[in-house]
């Protein structure tokens, strides 16, 4: 006791440096106010937390888009930081939709100079393609980002993530409160890494909110908002179960591929995406389990109401949801044990310390454009104008023992399997086997496969002949002309750059 | 063949398209194209156009197209029968439209 | 012997269907320029159809027409575009005599003489769709030898027959006349369309009718419904390994020079090893039955 009353004490070469004890509260004043040390976190709007959250010209913000074109966070924020005058930003969101189109003023307005996205829609693409940007944008796969922030190239100075409620401390899920939208997949690698987490909620919960997927050492800042998502929009486009006849027919041929593959073994893991093919490939997969008398071990990825279903039959013994791609997810993620929450970290990053997609076995992708190499564009439309998103396309298609990809021949007069797709988004190389609707594609690296298929009698094409069918029928389309500006940047999984998109030569 | 009245044919669903065909004050052809798929199919939109003209023997009107990816047997049919419809033609010459 | 199970109709004023429709692989494709068109899209519709039969992704199809019944202002225009397009089968609607096959007959060798298309090449099917066409079904089904099918059209039969269109019992008689004239006149005969696609149930119980009764298919109004009916007409397993059996039977016979075939000491007809064929092309088709 007496030894903290000598005023030499601290001249003593071990104590050299070091601060002495005042009392309990000097680092922590809250700690002297019973409402305050519950409430410290919260902030009356966001414009105080963003003025608290130390962000500069030229910092970095973060999003997840969970809401996908539900989402009101992204427009809102850009919006306050607009209006306070930030210039130079990095938009860093985990993606971009349609939705999102008023960002193109902010970018006009130089608030906005660099985006990471894995993907983009709509007019803001549609601009961004058309040399709106004087950097390019960088589109990455889900993985990759999380590389992306680990290796410290997205170094997130604040992230906003947007809650349907949390508690004043934080704890937030994505599956109660009003506007819940499943799982928090992405939003859990901002948590993680971005230098100061602003929450915004449209809700407070009794501490402590369960489970967290956003913890509360994690949260810097709490705001309360009137709304961050609509999740009725989480679904449209996508995830729903066709009544297309062309969309059933791809889908029974995928279903076909899955069960003939040499994959289709008791405990095999798969994963289908949000396309309505693929979706609908696992109603005809339900069928076929049962007759081979097999379950799946688990599905991953994004996850939509047919996956749910599976499982609640006892088809599929567990689910590894990265994102819930409609309500069922979501619910089923809230009430199911084995319905488990993985941030994208754990779900495909290649440089983590474990990531689920090195565990898959069968996955069905969709494709805008494949080329006789099988390639795949997933990012620009055949016109060369930015229209879609990287997604985990890459990422699984590099880890599953099987790829599949699916579409149509030709939409409307656009063909899908051109000599060279305009965008290399995911190598050729990972990719297995091509089905469309005028039959089915092996990989020429795939022959034990191509054998098995064919041995089922399933109508099994060269990628060729497909092609040959497809100009025969649309006829051959001209190479759409660029001029040199690059408006995008693809980035590999591993961050490396696998092409990159140029502007469109205008009429 | 002379197109003496407008006429339209097709419609702006997809994978068809809408033909709109007039006559021309100053008897010349002026053929207008437009296509959701113009960058890789323009040359060839214009070409069967052109050919599908030529072939019924019209050197003069407007001739309107607005193509939402049609393949081209769609727009030989649509252009025939917008072009037949202004030409109020009841006599159909079929070696002139394969 | 071609396999016709499901005659799947697209309307041939739709533009995008006609771009599509083939993919889905049923034994023909039927173009209805008929009840499907409306008569401001009849003109246009017909030279859609007339440009589709040439695009080369109907090559391994085969290929029908319906066109408006010949009495009408459209019907020989549709009949020229349709074998001037290369259709494979010309349909007649409301076939109430064989008078009105001949008079088709004599349309169709005429056009095919203009247009330099073999005399003879463009078969002829004939829907019966009134109580006059169903008496007289023997005598349509027999009126050239052009005719491949014959084929019962319901909603204008159950009309002219005071009656609707329920559990089948109203097309109980129009079903076994037609098919007893195909049969007597060696060609194929087709059931009506079955209009509620969303009812698989109800479409199954009445394909599993028409197949008993001994239809050799049934025109569709869904491409949906194509596996479906192509699945209930599918064999079973042991139904191919018994045919493979005759089959091999009456192959060794022939080989032995013999001129009666036995299986397991029975004495097999002709008639049970031409089943046996078109029990295995069936399966061949599309496989056993699932």
């Amino acid at each position: 006791m007496n030894n903290m009353n000598d005023p030499k004490l601290f001249e003593e070469p071990c104590l050299k440096g070091l601060e002495k004890f005042e009392e309990f509260a000097q680092k922590a004043p809250y700690l002297r106010d019973n409402n305050l040390k519950h409430t410290r976190k919260i902030v009356e709007s966001l414009e105080d937390a963003i003025r608290r959250s130390g962000l500069k010209d030229g910092g970095t913000i973060s999003f997840h888009h969970g809401f996908r074109e539900g989402d009101k966070v992204i427009n809102m924020v850009v919006g306050v930081l607009a209006k306070m005058g930030f210039k130079n930003l990095t938009l860093a969101p985990s993606s971009l939709m349609s939705c999102n189109h008023p960002l193109i003023e902010h970018i006009k307005n130089g608030v906005i100079t660099k985006i990471y996205t894995s993907g983009m829609r709509g007019k803001l693409a549609e601009a961004i393609s058309n040399g709106l940007m004087e950097n390019p944008i960088n589109i990455h796969s889900h993985g990759g980002r999380v590389h992306l922030i680990q290796s410290g190239e997205i170094n997130i100075d604040v992230a906003f993530l947007g809650v349907s409620c949390c508690d004043e401390f934080g704890n937030a899920n994505g599956v109660s409160g009003k506007s819940r939208f499943g799982s928090m997949g992405y939003a859990m690698v901002d948590a993680q890494y971005a230098k100061c987490v602003v929450m915004l909620t449209e809700d407070f919960v009794p501490y402590p909110n369960n489970p967290a997927s956003i913890r509360q050492d994690q949260v810097d800042y709490i705001v309360k908002v009137d709304q961050v998502g609509d999740p009725s929009k989480i679904s449209v486009g996508a995830a729903r179960m066709t009544r297309d006849p062309r969309e059933l027919m791809i889908a029974r041929y995928a279903a076909d591929v899955i069960e003939h593959s040499g994959y289709f073994e008791q405990g095999f893991s798969l994963q289908t995406g949000s396309g309505a093919s693929s979706v609908a490939a696992t109603r005809f997969l339900e069928d076929r389990m049962r007759k081979k008398g097999i379950t799946a071990s688990f599905a991953l990825g994004g996850i939509t109401g047919n996956i749910v279903d599976l499982h609640q039959k006892g088809l599929i013994d567990k689910i590894i949801d990265t994102q819930s791609f409609d309500a069922d997810a979501a619910e089923s993620l809230r009430v199911n044990r084995n319905h488990m929450e993985v941030s994208t970290n754990c779900y495909a990053n290649p440089s983590s310390k474990g990531a689920s997609v090195d565990r898959m076995d069968v996955v069905i992708l969709s494709a805008l454009e494949i080329d006789l190499d099988f390639n795949v564009n997933v990012v620009t439309g055949s016109d060369g104008v930015m229209m879609g998103a990287s997604g985990g396309h890459s990422d699984v298609a590099a880890a599953a023992k099987l790829s599949i990809v699916v579409g149509p021949l030709i939409r409307s007069r656009m063909p899908t399997i051109l000599k060279k797709v305009t965008t290399r988004v995911t190598p050729g190389e990972n990719i297995g086997v091509l089905v469309t609707d005028h039959g089915i594609a092996v990989n020429p690296n795939r022959p034990d496969v191509e054998e098995r298929l064919r041995a089922a009698g399933l109508p099994v094409f060269t990628i060729e002949e497909l092609h040959a069918r497809s100009v025969a029928i649309a006829g051959e389309p001209t190479d759409v002309e660029f001029l040199d500006k690059i408006v995008g940047v693809i980035r590999y999984r591993d961050g490396t750059v696998i092409d990159v998109v140029r502007q469109v030569k205008p009429l | 063949m002379k197109i003496v009245k407008e006429a339209l044919a097709g419609t702006l669903e997809s994978s068809d398209l809408l033909v709109k065909v007039a006559p021309s004050p100053t008897d010349t052809l002026e053929v207008m194209v437009q296509s959701e798929v113009i960058r890789q199919f323009g040359e060839q939109i214009n070409k069967v156009v052109r050919e599908t003209l030529e072939k019924m023997g019209v050197t003069a009107g407007q001739i309107l197209v607005d193509d939402k990816g049609a393949l081209d047997c769609a727009i030989r049919a649509r252009l025939q029968a917008a072009v037949l419809r202004g030409a109020d033609c009841n006599k159909i010459e079929w070696s002139r439209l394969s | 012997m071609k396999l016709r199970r499901s005659m799947l109709f697209v309307p041939g004023a739709n533009a995008s269907m006609l771009s599509t429709v083939f993919i889905y692989k049923p034994d023909s494709i039927m173009f209805d320029l008929e009840d499907a068109v409306s008569l401001r899209e009849k003109d246009s519709a017909r030279l859609l159809v007339f440009h589709a039969l040439q695009n080369p992704a109907y090559k391994d199809i085969e290929t029908v027409v319906r066109i408006n019944p010949l009495n009408t202002e459209y019907g020989l225009l549709d009949l020229e575009a349709a074998v001037r397009g290369g259709v494979d089968i010309v349909r007649l609607p409301k076939t109430d005599r064989p008078e009105d096959v001949h008079e088709l007959e004599a349309h169709v060798e005429r056009i095919e003489k203009e247009c330099g298309r073999e005399v003879g090449s463009t078969k002829l099917m004939a829907a019966v769709e009134s109580a006059s066409g169903v008496i007289n079904a023997v005598a349509i089904a027999t009126a050239s030898k052009r005719m491949v099918g014959i084929a019962l059209a319901g909603f204008d039969y159950v009309m002219d027959m005071q009656t609707e269109r329920g559990d089948g019992t109203e097309l109980f008689y129009a079903r076994c006349a037609v098919l007893h004239a195909a049969r007597y006149a060696g060609i194929d005969a087709f059931d009506v369309v079955y209009g509620d696609v969303n009812n698989e149930e109800g479409f199954l119980k009445e394909v599993d009718l028409i197949k008993k009764l001994g239809f050799n298919g049934k025109s569709l109004v869904n491409p949906r419904q194509i596996d479906l009916l192509h699945n209930a007409y599918a064999p079973t397993e042991e139904e191919v390994e018994h045919s493979k059996r005759v089959v091999a039977a009456a192959e060794q016979a022939e080989r032995d020079g013999l001129g009666v075939v036995s299986l397991n000491g029975k004495m097999i007809d002709a008639p049970i090893v031409n089943h046996a064929i078109r029990v295995l092309q069936k399966a061949q088709a599309s496989g056993v039955r699932k």
